[in-house]
């Protein structure tokens, strides 16, 4: 065996572990950092797959952004967790017929299949030599190329998705005072204070 | 050696893990959200192997694009999530039912 597959073990075993926790640990913070170890083990074996690039962006936007926002719901809201668990052992049964059925089936196809003969020549964007151009580098040469539409409309995603967060959390709240820029604006001087004429010795 | 049919095992456990955590936490969505988080991630394993393995870099474009939509289920559905918290005071998503007609 060598280091590659003795790596590769130990990712896939740890991210499997990490995600069978990530579904039955009770305490939801426990949860996302389970699933952060899963998606951490799952850049290793991207690493191990030679695709580096999309093993970092797994860390950055998974680990670094969506992982965070989970946890900033999970802490944010004072939900009783223990109220939520109370029913699952219910669907216990259910859910592992549920898996046991689609396990067999995936490893009923797992048997039966091999690229067609023409596989080779079909292939749309052949991987360059990794000496001569690093995985990076061939990534952008051909999402910048042959799949720019793809490339914006994902950013497209990106901003609607994003508009539409902003929109569905965003509220003003009546009892907040708030700072109104055109009532500033507006405000004259005789609105405010006025001029008194004070007499020497007599004050107001 | 790990060959391709190694990296489509895993991917495959996985995929059953996320399954079976949607079923196993009906009630509480912020699993379930991170059950298809799960799921996705199987895929991505899978198209990444085969890209790997057939030496097509496409199958890596296409784990990024899979990447996007679902960093942007993801917070779309806390959104979601959020607003509906501030509404009910519960996340138990057993009670969406009652907006319907």
């Amino acid at each position: 065996m060598t280091v590659a597959d003795f790596a590769f073990y130990c990712f896939a075993i740890l991210m499997l572990v990490a995600g069978a926790f990530t579904v039955v640990s009770k305490n939801p913070v426990h949860s996302v950092l389970w699933l952060i170890l899963t998606f951490l083990s799952a850049a290793g074996l991207f690493v191990l797959l030679g695709a580096e690039f999309v093993a970092m962006l797994l860390i950055i936007v998974y680990v670094g952004a969506v992982m965070v926002l989970f946890l900033f719901v999970v802490m944010m809201l004072d939900v009783d967790f223990a109220a939520l668990k109370a029913g699952a052992a219910k669907y216990l049964p259910f859910g592992l017929l549920i898996g046991v059925v689609l396990i067999l089936q995936l490893f009923l196809a797992f048997g039966e299949w091999h690229s067609a003969p023409g596989a080779e020549a079909l292939r749309r964007t052949v991987t360059p030599d990794a000496v001569e151009i690093h995985n990076t580098q061939a990534i952008g040469m051909v999402m910048y190329d042959q799949y720019l539409m793809l490339f914006q409309l994902a950013g497209l995603v990106l901003l609607v998705s994003m508009i539409g967060a902003i929109t569905l959390t965003l509220r003003h709240r009546s009892d907040v005072k708030r700072q109104n820029v055109l009532h500033q604006m507006y405000r004259k001087p005789e609105d405010s204070f006025e001029m008194k004429d004070v007499k020497p010795g007599q004050g107001l | 050696m790990v060959g391709l049919e190694h990296y489509l095992t895993v991917a495959a456990a996985l995929f059953v893990i996320g399954i079976f955590g949607l079923f196993l936490n009906r009630k509480n969505i912020i699993i379930i959200l991170m059950s298809i988080e799960m799921i996705l991630l199987s895929v991505n394993i899978n198209l990444v192997a085969f890209s790997s393995f057939m030496g097509d870099l496409t199958g890596q474009i296409f784990t990024m694009l899979v990447l996007t939509v679902a960093a942007a289920e993801a917070a779309i559905g806390l959104a979601i999530l959020v607003s509906f918290f501030r509404n009910r005071g519960t996340i138990d998503v057993e009670d969406v039912n009652v907006m319907k007609g």
